[in-house]
C-alpha cells in the first residue's frame, strides 16, 4: 500500500459552491491505478463531512489525470462561505492521503 | 523572420490576481520579449464591490492597485511597444481609462492610446427579463433592494477590435479570463470568431496564463515531492502562441520558479468542471485531448485543445448583499490545549443559544486541528501543540454579528485557562450569484481616451 501522495499530484479549484481536484499520475503508468481505485465513490466518502452534492469523475487519458467536480462542496460558495478556507484551496491535501494498492 | 515563417507572439501575462505581486510583469516586460502584456486583476465579487465604491465615488470603481501597476509598467511598455490588456476597469473602465492617461502624461508619455471596453453592465437588461437565479431558488427581482450589480463575462471580440484601432492599453471590466489572452491572438492573426478549433486552442492558452504564477511553480511546491526554486522571485509565464494556435509555455530566463508538464497539468485542470465543455462566452473549449510536452528546460509544448460553437447565452455574474459575518478567534497552548480549546468552543455554543444571538449559520473550528477538513477527515490526526478556536456565525444585521466575536473575546475571563490572541470581526457579505443572458442583450463597445 502507498499514499496516492506518492503516485500522483493534485491541485483544487472553485467556482461558485463548486469545487473541483485534479489527480494526475506522476508516471503514466499509474494512470490505470488511479482510474480503479480513485472513484467518486472513495472520494464522496472521504469528504461526507464536506461535500454535499455528487461527485463527478472525468478521465483525462492523455495526461493520465482524472477530475473530479464536486457540487455543494464549499459551504455555500466561496464568496459567502463561513469557512476558513472558503475556496476549499487546501483539499486536494485530503485527497492523497487515499491508500491505494500497488500491488496488483 | 523568412516569409513562410510561422508568425508568432509572445503574450506575457503580469497578474493572476488582484493583489498579486507588482515586480514579475516589470520583468516580463523589460527581459521577456513579448509583445502583449496581460493583467487578470478582477476575481468573481470584486465587481460587485467594485460597482459600490463607484456608487460612492463616480469617478472610482477601478481596481485599486491601477496606478501602482500603470507606473511600474507603462514606460517601459511604451519603449518596446508592448500592448497592454487589462480587466482593471472593473465596475469603471472609462475612468480606470483617464487615470491611465493621467498617468501616462505624468510619465512624459503623451501619445498613448488608451481604450475602455465598456457594455457588461446589463443590470437594466436582467432586470427587464427578470432571470432565474442558476446556484439557488429565486429570480433577480426577489433580490429586491439586495442586488447591487449584474456584469456579464464579455468575450474577446472588442478588446481585439480596440486592439485593432490602435489601442496601446485596453481596459475592460467584466470578461472572461480567458478573453484577455485571445483577444491579441485575434487581433495579430487574424483568427476567425467561428473557427472554433483555433478560438477552443487559444482558450488553452489563455487558461493555462491568467492566474500568471499558477504555471510556473506557484501553488504546487510540496518539499520532498514536487520542489520548486525561487518562490519569492516567481517568474510570471509567457505564451508563445503561433497563428496555428500552437503553443509553448515558458518564461524569463533566470528568473524563479518552473515551467514542467507538472505544473501545466495541474493549471489545464485548475476550475474546470466537464473537461470536454469549458465553456467561454467565445467558444465551448475541449480541453480532453490536450497533449503537454517538456521540450527544453522551462518550456512546455501545449497543443490538442479544440472548440465547438459559442453559446447563445453570457453567463452573467450578480452582486447583491447577502447577509453579515460575525467571528472570534483565540488560542490556547502546551499540555491540555485541545481539551481547553474544546471547551472554549462549547462554553461560546452555550453563549450563544443563552444570550440570544440570532443567526441562521453556524460554525465551531479548532485551527490546528479540524478547521479546513471538518472533524471527519481529521479524526485520526495527532494532538497539537496548540489549537485556535475559531467561532464563525451568518446574521442578518451587523449588530447581531458583533455578538458572536464578543463571545469568543470575553473567554480571556470567563473561559479555560491560559486564552491569549483573541481577535474578533464582523463584516457585510457580498455575494455572486450567475444568471444566463441572451448575449444579444449586451452590447460591447469601445470608447477611446488621449494621454
Amino acid at each position: 500500500m502507498v499514499k496516492l501522495r506518492e503516485i500522483a499530484h493534485s491541485r483544487t479549484g472553485d467556482k461558485g459552491n463548486t469545487s473541483n481536484i485534479s489527480v494526475i499520475a506522476y508516471d503514466e503508468k499509474h494512470f490505470s491505478l488511479l482510474k480503479a481505485q480513485v472513484t467518486s465513490e472513495r472520494v464522496k466518502t472521504l469528504f461526507a463531512g464536506v461535500v454535499e452534492g455528487d461527485v463527478v469523475r472525468y478521465e483525462l487519458p492523455n495526461i493520465a489525470a482524472l477530475n473530479f467536480v464536486m457540487t455543494n462542496a464549499l459551504g455555500g460558495g466561496v464568496t459567502r462561505s463561513l469557512a476558513l478556507d472558503a475556496h476549499g484551496k487546501s483539499l486536494s491535501s485530503a485527497l492523497l492521503e487515499l491508500e491505494i494498492d500497488d500491488d496488483s | 523572420m523568412t516569409e513562410n515563417a510561422l508568425r508568432t507572439i509572445r503574450i506575457g501575462s503580469g497578474a493572476g490576481y488582484s493583489g498579486d505581486r507588482i515586480e514579475p510583469a516589470v520583468e516580463l516586460a523589460q527581459m521577456g520579449d513579448i509583445q502583449y502584456l496581460v493583467f487578470e486583476c478582477l476575481g468573481e465579487r470584486t465587481v460587485a464591490l467594485a460597482q459600490q465604491a463607484r456608487m460612492k465615488n463616480p469617478d472610482g470603481g477601478f481596481d485599486p492597485l491601477l496606478e501602482e501597476r500603470m507606473r511600474a509598467v507603462l514606460a517601459v511598455c511604451a519603449a518596446k511597444g508592448i500592448k497592454i490588456v487589462t480587466n482593471m476597469g472593473a465596475a469603471n473602465p472609462v475612468a480606470a481609462a483617464r487615470r491611465t492617461a493621467e498617468i501616462a502624461k505624468s510619465l512624459g508619455l503623451s501619445s498613448l492610446k488608451i481604450a475602455a471596453v465598456i457594455g457588461d453592465d446589463v443590470l437594466n437588461a436582467c432586470k427587464d427579463g427578470d432571470l432565474p437565479i442558476m446556484e439557488f431558488d429565486g429570480t433577480i427581482k426577489q433580490l429586491g433592494n439586495r442586488l447591487l450589480s449584474a456584469n456579464a463575462y464579455l468575450g474577446a471580440e472588442p478588446m481585439a477590435e480596440a486592439l485593432s484601432t490602435g489601442a496601446d492599453v485596453v481596459i475592460t471590466g467584466r470578461a472572461s479570463d480567458p478573453a484577455l489572452f485571445l483577444a491579441p491572438m485575434i487581433h495579430a492573426f487574424g483568427w476567425a470568431m467561428d473557427d472554433w478549433n483555433l478560438l477552443g486552442q487559444g482558450t488553452v492558452a489563455g487558461h493555462l496564463l491568467e492566474c500568471a504564477g499558477q504555471i510556473t511553480g506557484g501553488y504546487f511546491a510540496d518539499p520532498g515531492y514536487k520542489d520548486v526554486a525561487g518562490l519569492a522571485r516567481l517568474g510570471f509565464p509567457i505564451g508563445e502562441v503561433g497563428e496555428d494556435g500552437s503553443l509553448v509555455i515558458t518564461k524569463v530566463a533566470g528568473s524563479g520558479g518552473a515551467v514542467t508538464a507538472q505544473t501545466c497539468k495541474e493549471q489545464l485542470l485548475y476550475e474546470v468542471h466537464d473537461p470536454t465543455k469549458y465553456l467561454q462566452p467565445d467558444v465551448v473549449a475541449d480541453f480532453s485531448q490536450v497533449k503537454v510536452e517538456e521540450i527544453a528546460p522551462d518550456r512546455v509544448r501545449v497543443s490538442g485543445g479544440r472548440g465547438t460553437r459559442r453559446p447563445d447565452t453570457l453567463k452573467i455574474s450578480v452582486g447583491y448583499v447577502d447577509s453579515y459575518i460575525g467571528e472570534g478567534q483565540i488560542s490556547y497552548a502546551g499540555p491540555g490545549a485541545l481539551a481547553r480549546g474544546r471547551l472554549a468552543l462549547e462554553i461560546v455554543r452555550e453563549r450563544l443559544l443563552l444570550t440570544g444571538v440570532q443567526s441562521s449559520e453556524l460554525r465551531f473550528d479548532l485551527i490546528g486541528v479540524d478547521s479546513l477538513h471538518g472533524p471527519d477527515v481529521s479524526a485520526h490526526a495527532n494532538e497539537p501543540y496548540e489549537v485556535r478556536v475559531r467561532v464563525a456565525g451568518r446574521t442578518e444585521s451587523l449588530r447581531e454579528a458583533v455578538r458572536i466575536g464578543n463571545e469568543v473575546e470575553t473567554l480571556f475571563t470567563n473561559g479555560p485557562a491560559a486564552g491569549g490572541g483573541a481577535t474578533k470581526s464582523a463584516r457585510d457579505v457580498v455575494a455572486v450569484a450567475s444568471v444566463l443572458l441572451p448575449r444579444e442583450l449586451a452590447k460591447p463597445s469601445v470608447r477611446f481616451v488621449e494621454a
